[in-house]
Order: C-alpha cells, then sequence, then structure tokens
C-alpha cells in the first residue's frame, strides 16, 4: 500500500506577492546560513533564512516590477536577478549590504528567464532574450561584453524564446544554447558561431520551460499542454524524442532536474508539484498544498543529500519546501 | 426522310409546314422523338444533311417555330448536336431568337438544368452567335437583381435563372467579361442587396453563390467575394454548374486551367517548409533491457489516486450565480456559472422566484466572455428555465423589452424564441426531465439565427390536423398519453397579448411594419405558435379574436414569410378555439377569411403559401362538417 504523499516540512510565508522565482544558496560551510532567494511580482528579492524560517533581508532593485529571475553567481554573496523592468541587476550581498553593483538593460518585455553558466573563474555567460523578437543575446559577465545574439533564420516563425539553458558538455569545452520557443519547438544553438544546430518540434503550444542533463545529454520539456517531452542529443548534435509523458491537468511553469540527477520536479498550473524519476520519468508524488498555480520549483543544492530540499513557489504567495527523496 | 437522296433539290418547306403545324397541336413528343434521334446521325457528319436540316427548321412557319424550337432544345441530347441541327438559327430567324433568348430563360422556367446546358452552349459554339449570349447574361441578371422579382417571383423561378446565369458564366470567356465588366459589377451588387434582404434563407443563400461566381470571374486577381453559409444539395448543383464539363463545349475551359495553376502553385511551399525543422520520431529507448534501470526502482513511489483533473466549483447558490455574471473578473467562475445555471434554477424553484426578473435581465444581456461551446444554447435554456419557473413577471419583463429601445434584432429574435420554448415546456411539463432531448426533438425549434422555425410546425400542425381529420371518420381513438395539468393556461394570456399590442408602433431603432420585417415574420410565427398551445385554455377565444384581427390588417404584406406566419395562425386559431366558439364569435370573420385564403390559394407566388391557405380551407370544411354531423 503506497504512502500518502508527505507534507511540507515547512511553509514561509511572508512575501505578500506571488513568488516566480526561487534560488537555493546552501553550499557554504558553517557557519554560513543556508538561504533561499525569491523573486516576487511586487519587485522584492526576499531572503530567507532556512534555520529561522524567517526573512533576512529584502531586496528592492526593480522598480516594483515582478522579478522572475535570480541565480547566484558563486555564493550567496553575489547574486543576479531579472525583471520586468526590462533589467538584470548584480547585486553584491557581502556583509549585509543590499546594493545593486551593475545592470544590464536587456529590453526584453517578455517572461524568459535568463541562463548563467560559468565558463571559468569569475567569468559567466549569460544567455537572454533581447530586445527583437525571435532573438537570444548572449553576454559575458561580469564584462557585459556581447558575445553573440542568436538570430533564426527569416521565416523559421518560432516566435518568442520562451526558456533558456545554457550548458557546456564539460569544463572547458564550447557552450552550447537550448532555447524552447512559442512555436513549441526546442532549437540547440552553438554560441560561439551563433549557428542553429539542430531543431525540434516537441510541443503544439509554447514551451514553457525546459532543463537539461548534459551527462545523459537528455532533457525534457514543458509546455501549456498535458504533455511532457523528454529527448535526447545524439552525437551528430541532433535533438531526437526520447518519449512523452501525458498529464492529467494541461500546464506546466517550470521544470528542474535535482543535481544528483536521481529525481525531476515540475511546477503545475493546476497547483500541483509532481515528482518524476529521472531515469525513466517515473512518476513518484504529486504533492498537492498550493491553492494556485505554482511558479517555479528549486532544489537545494546542499553538501549532505539528507539535507536536501525542494522548494515550490506559487501564485498563492506561499514557498512550500519539501524533502523528499532524500536517502540516497 | 429514306425519300431524300442527297444532294437533290427538293423543296423542303412542305416538310417544314407539316413539321410546324404537327408541333403546333401539340404532337411534338411522337414526331419529334422520331425526327431528332435520326437527324442526329445522318447531321453527324454530312455537311448536305446539316444543311437540309437547317433549311427545315428555317422553312418552319413562324407561328408554328415556338413549339418546334423548343422541341429540338429539349431533345438535343448536348450543345453540340443542338447546334448541329438547329446552325445559325436564332441568328436568321427572329422568332427563333426569341424563343431561345427570351421565352425559355425569362418567361419559363419549368426546364431542366440539362435544357439549359444545352441551351446556352448552343448559343455559345458559334462566333455569331456568342454575341447573344453576352446580351442573354446581361437580361438574366437585370431580372435576377431586381427587387421585384425577388419579392414576388417564386423561388424555384430564381433558382433556374441562378442556374442560367452560372452556365452562362462558365461559357464566356475572359475577354468576353472584361468587355462588359462594369454591368456585371452593377447588375451583381443591385441583385446581392436584393437577396439579402429576403427573409427566406433558401433565396438568400441562391443570391450568395450567385454573387460569389459572378465575383470569382470578374476579378482572377486579389481577394474574391466570399460569403458564409452551409453548403446544401442545392447550392453544391449550383456551384458544380461552373465547371465545365468537355463535351460541352470546344473552347478550352478557363475556370479548369485557373484551378490547375492554383495547384500547382501550392505544391512548391509544401516540401520547403519540411527542410529545416524535424518532426518528432520516436526513438525507441534502447536502454529498456538494461540492467543499470535498477537503481531507479529504489525510488518507492507515493500514493497518487487524488490525482485527478482539476474542476472549477460552480456557485451552489442562486444570488452566487448572479454574483458571478455581473462582476466577477474570474473567467473560469464565470464558465462554470454559465454551464451550472440552468441545472440550479429548475433545483431551486423558490430561490429563483426571489430574482427571477433580475436573473432575465442579466441572461437577456449577458454576452459571451471566452469561448465556451454551446453558449447560446446554454443560455437560452438558462431564460427558458428562469422563464418557467416564474412565468408571469418574467413574461411581463421579456414582451416589454420586445418592444424596447436600443436591443439588437438577434435579441429581439431570441425573446420570441424563448417565449416560444418555455410555453411549450409549460403546456407540456412531461417532456422536461430525462426525456427532454429525445422527445421533445420533434418540437424543439431550432436556435440557430436565420433557420426557419416554421418548417417543424407545419409539420406539428399537419400531425395535428391528421389527427383530427381521422378522429372525425373513425370515432374515437384512444392516442391520449399521461395527463398533467397544463401550466401554460394561466400564463398564456400574459405571453400572448403584450406582444400582440404595439405592432404598429415605430420605435427609432426599431420598425416591425417597415425595414424590420424579418423580426415581424419571427413574431407572427411565435404568436401561431403561442396560439397553438393555449389550445383547451381559458384565454383561447380572445386571443382568436385578437389575432385573427392581427391577421386580417397583415393579410397583405408583401413578404413570403410573414405570410407563411399569418397562413400558420390561421391553422393554429382553427385548432385550437373549440369549434362552437369559432362559429358562434367568429362567424363574419372567417367567412371574409376563407374568400381571402380561396385568393392565396390560386395567386400567391409562393407555393408554401398556397399549401398553407390551401390546408386551412380544408380545416374550414372539417369544421363546418363536423358541426353539421353533431345535432344540435
Amino acid at each position: 500500500m503506497a504512502l500518502p504523499p508527505p507534507d511540507p516540512q515547512f511553509v514561509l510565508r511572508g512575501t505578500s506577492a506571488a513568488v516566480h522565482t526561487l534560488h537555493f544558496s546552501c553550499a557554504g560551510q558553517e557557519p554560513d546560513t543556508p538561504v533561499l532567494f525569491s523573486g516576487s511580482e511586487n519587485g522584492f528579492i526576499h531572503v530567507w533564512n532556512l534555520k529561522t524560517h524567517r526573512v533576512d533581508t529584502a531586496l528592492d532593485g526593480h522598480g516594483r516590477k515582478s522579478v522572475y529571475c535570480v541565480e547566484t553567481m558563486g555564493g550567496k554573496d553575489r547574486l543576479l536577478s531579472q525583471g520586468r523592468d526590462q533589467r538584470i541587476c548584480l547585486w553584491d550581498l557581502a556583509e549585509g549590504r543590499t546594493a545593486v553593483t551593475d545592470s544590464v538593460c536587456t529590453e526584453h518585455v517578455g517572461f524568459c528567464r535568463c541562463s548563467l553558466l560559468k565558463v571559468a573563474q569569475g567569468r559567466w555567460l549569460v544567455a537572454t532574450a533581447a530586445k527583437g523578437l525571435e532573438q537570444v543575446q548572449v553576454l559575458e559577465l561580469p564584462s557585459k561584453t556581447s558575445v553573440c545574439t542568436l538570430k533564426p533564420e527569416m521565416g523559421a516563425k518560432l516566435g518568442m524564446p520562451m526558456c533558456l539553458k545554457l550548458w557546456q558538455f564539460s569544463c572547458g569545452s564550447q557552450p552550447l544554447l537550448l532555447a524552447g520557443y512559442e512555436d513549441g519547438s526546442v532549437v540547440l544553438w552553438n554560441v560561439t558561431m551563433g549557428k542553429v544546430l539542430s531543431q525540434l518540434v516537441c510541443h503544439q503550444e509554447p514551451v514553457m520551460s525546459l532543463d537539461f542533463d548534459s551527462e545523459k545529454a537528455k532533457g525534457i520539456s514543458g509546455s501549456s499542454e498535458k504533455v511532457l517531452c523528454i529527448w535526447s542529443l545524439n552525437e551528430q548534435q541532433n535533438l531526437q524524442v526520447y518519449k512523452t509523458h501525458k498529464l492529467v491537468n494541461a500546464g506546466i511553469s517550470g521544470i528542474t532536474i535535482r543535481p544528483d540527477k536521481r529525481i525531476l520536479a515540475t511546477a503545475g498550473w493546476d497547483h500541483r508539484i509532481r515528482i518524476f524519476g529521472w531515469k525513466k520519468l517515473k512518476p513518484l508524488a504529486v504533492l498537492d498544498y498550493h491553492t494556485a498555480t505554482v511558479h517555479c520549483v528549486s532544489f537545494s543544492d546542499h553538501r549532505n543529500p539528507r539535507e536536501r530540499l525542494l522548494a515550490a513557489g506559487s501564485k498563492d504567495h506561499r514557498i512550500s519546501v519539501w524533502s523528499i527523496y532524500t536517502e540516497t | 426522310l429514306s425519300l431524300f437522296p442527297g444532294g437533290s433539290d427538293c423543296s423542303i418547306s412542305f416538310i417544314s409546314h407539316v413539321l410546324g403545324k404537327v408541333c403546333i397541336h401539340g404532337r411534338q413528343k411522337e414526331i419529334l422523338g422520331v425526327l431528332v434521334p435520326a437527324l442526329t446521325e445522318l447531321t453527324r457528319s454530312d455537311c448536305i444533311w446539316q444543311r437540309i436540316c437547317w433549311q427545315l427548321l428555317e422553312r418552319v412557319p413562324d407561328r408554328c417555330m415556338e413549339p418546334v424550337v423548343l422541341g429540338f432544345v429539349q431533345r438535343a441530347p448536348g450543345a453540340d448536336v443542338l447546334s448541329r441541327l438547329l446552325g445559325n438559327l436564332v441568328v436568321k430567324n427572329k422568332k427563333a431568337q426569341f424563343v431561345v433568348t427570351q421565352k425559355v430563360l425569362l418567361l419559363q422556367y419549368s426546364h431542366t438544368t440539362a435544357v439549359l446546358q444545352t441551351l446556352l452552349g448552343y448559343l455559345s459554339l458559334d462566333g455569331l452567335r456568342r454575341a447573344l449570349l453576352l446580351t442573354v447574361l446581361q437580361e438574366l441578371l437585370d431580372t435576377w437583381g431586381s427587387s421585384s422579382a425577388v419579392k414576388h417571383s417564386p423561388p424555384e423561378q430564381q433558382l433556374y435563372i441562378s442556374k442560367a446565369i452560372l452556365i452562362c458564366l462558365s461559357l464566356l470567356k475572359e475577354p468576353e467579361i472584361e468587355s462588359c465588366r462594369q454591368e456585371l459589377l452593377a447588375g451583381m451588387m443591385e441583385g446581392v442587396k436584393c437577396h439579402l434582404d429576403s427573409s427566406l434563407p433558401r433565396l438568400r443563400r441562391l443570391g450568395m453563390v450567385v454573387a460569389e461566381a459572378i465575383s470569382s470571374r470578374l476579378s482572377t486577381e486579389g481577394p474574391a467575394l466570399k460569403f458564409e453559409y452551409e453548403d446544401d444539395d442545392e447550392t453544391r448543383e449550383l456551384k458544380s454548374l461552373l465547371v465545365q464539363t468537355p463535351s460541352l463545349c470546344a473552347v478550352p475551359s478557363l475556370p479548369d486551367d485557373d484551378r490547375s495553376e492554383e495547384a500547382a502553385a501550392a505544391q512548391p511551399l509544401v516540401p520547403e517548409g519540411n527542410k529545416k525543422s524535424q518532426t518528432a520520431a520516436p526513438v525507441m529507448p534502447e536502454e529498456e533491457s538494461d540492467a543499470e534501470l535498477d537503481s531507479d526502482d529504489d525510488l518507492v513511489p507515493y500514493d497518487m489516486s487524488e490525482d485527478k483533473e482539476l474542476k472549477t466549483k460552480a456557485p451552489v447558490y442562486i444570488r452566487d450565480c448572479i454574483e458571478v455574471l455581473t462582476g466577477s473578473e474570474d473567467v473560469d467562475k464565470w464558465e462554470a456559472t454559465v454551464r451550472a445555471l440552468e441545472g440550479l434554477v429548475r433545483r431551486n424553484p423558490a430561490a429563483t422566484r426571489e430574482v427571477s426578473v433580475e436573473l432575465a435581465k442579466i441572461l437577456l444581456h449577458l454576452e459571451e466572455k471566452t469561448c465556451i461551446e454551446g453558449f447560446v444554447e446554454l443560455r437560452q435554456r438558462a431564460q427558458v428555465a428562469v422563464l418557467t419557473t416564474d412565468p408571469i413577471p418574467v413574461s411581463k419583463y421579456l414582451t416589454s423589452q420586445f418592444y424596447s429601445l436600443n436591443y439588437s434584432l438577434r435579441q429581439r429574435m431570441d425573446i420570441l424564441d424563448v417565449l416560444v420554448l418555455a410555453a411549450q415546456e409549460l403546456s407540456c411539463p412531461k417532456f422536461h426531465g430525462k426525456t427532454k432531448h429525445s422527445g421533445a426533438q420533434k418540437l424543439h425549434i431550432q436556435l440557430l439565427p436565420g433557420s426557419d422555425s416554421s418548417k417543424d410546425w407545419r409539420r406539428i400542425v399537419d400531425e395535428r390536423i391528421k389527427s383530427k381529420t381521422r378522429r372525425f371518420h373513425t370515432g374515437h381513438c384512444p392516442m391520449e398519453v399521461a395527463s398533467s395539468p397544463n401550466e401554460f393556461s394561466s400564463v398564456a394570456g400574459h405571453f400572448f397579448f403584450p406582444l400582440i399590442q404595439h405592432f404598429d408602433r415605430p420605435l427609432t431603432t426599431f420598425d416591425l411594419l417597415g425595414e424590420d420585417h424579418l423580426v415581424l415574420g419571427r413574431l407572427v410565427h411565435t404568436l401561431a405558435v403561442l396560439m397553438y398551445l393555449a389550445v383547451n385554455t381559458v384565454a383561447v377565444t380572445a386571443m382568436g379574436k385578437a389575432l385573427l384581427e392581427f391577421v386580417w390588417t397583415l393579410r397583405f404584406h408583401t413578404d413570403s414569410y410573414v405570410r407563411q406566419g399569418l397562413l400558420s395562425c390561421v391553422s393554429s386559431l382553427l385548432l385550437s378555439v373549440p369549434a362552437q366558439l369559432l362559429l358562434t364569435d367568429m362567424t363574419e370573420e372567417l367567412l371574409e377569411a376563407q374568400s381571402w385564403l380561396g385568393d392565396v390559394v390560386e395567386k400567391d407566388p409562393d407555393g408554401d403559401c398556397r399549401r398553407l391557405a390551401l390546408q386551412n380551407l380544408l380545416l374550414m370544411e372539417n369544421l363546418k362538417k363536423k358541426l353539421e354531423a353533431v345535432p344540435s
């Protein structure tokens, strides 16, 4: 007899706005407190102390416009955030500071979350949707120089880029970008050359979110329909559909694979978080806590596997934190 | 004919006279039945026989020309055969020309499509005759487009003329059409206006098909005129006339060429689109048999039985529904409310009665916020539910709104539909409930705009008449179904009289007796139905009297849909008002009506009107006999 699904370990309240993005930073050594960053629709980024379950700091840097992406750049003192004010802000949070050190104006008016990749010590690449309708630009940080602009060819009719993932096969190899577009296709770009390597039509509706496992060269994408699509990359760098999985209710806002590549979590429009095994996409659990659309899910980067957490942010202003499948 | 050796100088005119005399006496069938096939064979390759034939026909006396030519046209198996037989008769002989270009096309309409195709094809096959084809098209278009023709000529004639126009269009070449482009365009615009103005859907469709055809021939580049209508057998047949069949014409068919060019252009686009993107072809996962997959089995799934489809809950109370429908921004909730409303109203009659008029008002003004399937039907069912739950105040509200300012025609017709459906439900309550969908099908009025609800009612009235006459002859037939109280009787008057009161008072936005004759037609049909349903109610005599007076004032209306409605009203009242009361209270009016009906049977151009009038006369006869049979 299967056990009923677990309850959240704890719930963070206090954002007073829909939560659009979450990012853990828990890999630090003691006495560093593990923190969770959350970005909300009211423009605030809350820094949650995971020991006290309270907000340590609230950062206001996007002019009260919704923040839909937060990432850390090597530790919790350097933060990157992206908001609907068309800016990407870089923060320095060391020693209690709350200052925006730098910002990039992307001129992007959509909701496409940027993707960050560390290419070398102190050097990062960030891919973000750009001003042009179908374009993605890749910048180097912190220098803010443009590496390239990825423009689909004329007549490709891909629509807006909806979700991005920068990755490389191994440290030092050339960076590649996976982009999901409005027309339902996922495109693999070679960033250095600025060319399309492969394109795959995965969905009939826009691709809402995707995640990629570079070790197994397998990725997963979710859309506004009822299907999750798993695709793989073969040696010729071609994308092929591997499997599809039908869901009970339509709409996925976010997908994320746990760093140990054993499980993945999806955030659904039907208020539920679903957990699947990554190997065969075996459904493992349906976590039903929220009362509105779940916008984002994120796994923590705890060094100790038993402390690993899963957080989900929803339109109902709450962040639920779960401890699930933590035994290795 | 075997007496004629080829090439001799015999006088043919004797034969022509004989032929003419025989035909004019009505014996075309016999003589032409033999003559035409023989001539067809002989003239197939022999030019001399062709000339003989032409001479034969040219010598036919003028007074006999019509039946002869008509006979030939009807019997020739194709345009090319007719061309061989008649030659340029139409150009040389004035009478023949009149028969072919005027009489057959404009004054008669009983010929088949094949005859039309033969005749018009014949005109197109020779250069001299083609000029006639153009004039024919002009005249056909003039007739087609004249508003009096659309209003007064029978639909069958209009169909005939439309077919002729389409065939002409298919036979004419580009330069010829270009030369009279302006006239064609003007004629088409005029004609389309008159056709769309008509209340009969059949005529509207005819107009649309012909206009589309003309516009597509006039402008080969750029967007052509395209109407939205449902294709039925008639329209499909008409459209097929635009395509030329090869046997008909030696000239290469232009429409076919255009179509093959378009098809060729569509081809190259398709392969180009497929080049870059790969379509999803699932790769069979090879790791299936791999032993490695065991590590995944470590993860034990939780119980997921609660994971079901998410459904937005509809409100449970009527007042909540009102709140959602008037104010709520939540579209999911709005949708769920619209779907649930009818059920809620029926299950909570007391609660509904408290807010009935408010609900009726909201529903009347309710517009589609999201794309729900069957929104119109859902709204109508909810309105009917509200009306049947609290008939008197809601009917008062609806009938007053029917005559108010600033409603669209669609809304006014909706009011009429709702009144009829509710009346039907109130008078036969056993149809409501589980058997609603199956049992009520035949009585259910169609909800789509523009449909002819009078058809259903005619069927029902026919059945009623049948049932009545049967009863008269064979005695009492036990056809009774389980009876239940007729809830309509107490409210029939409330439905009926307010509707009939103000029909002659024009408002700024609504003039029943003027432009809005479509709504007048629907109103008249509605009154007929209400009258029919009021059988055995107390108010029926008063209703009958008022209705007869109403019919009397409108009896000469020009719109045939309205006239059909008026005649249905008379049927309804003859069926519903008890016979004794009819004959005591309304004798004079009925006698006058009888003479009017006789007139309609003979002279009305519309076939349906004539049939209805005949039916009414029969009903009256039956009534009289019935009363005479009963000893007073």
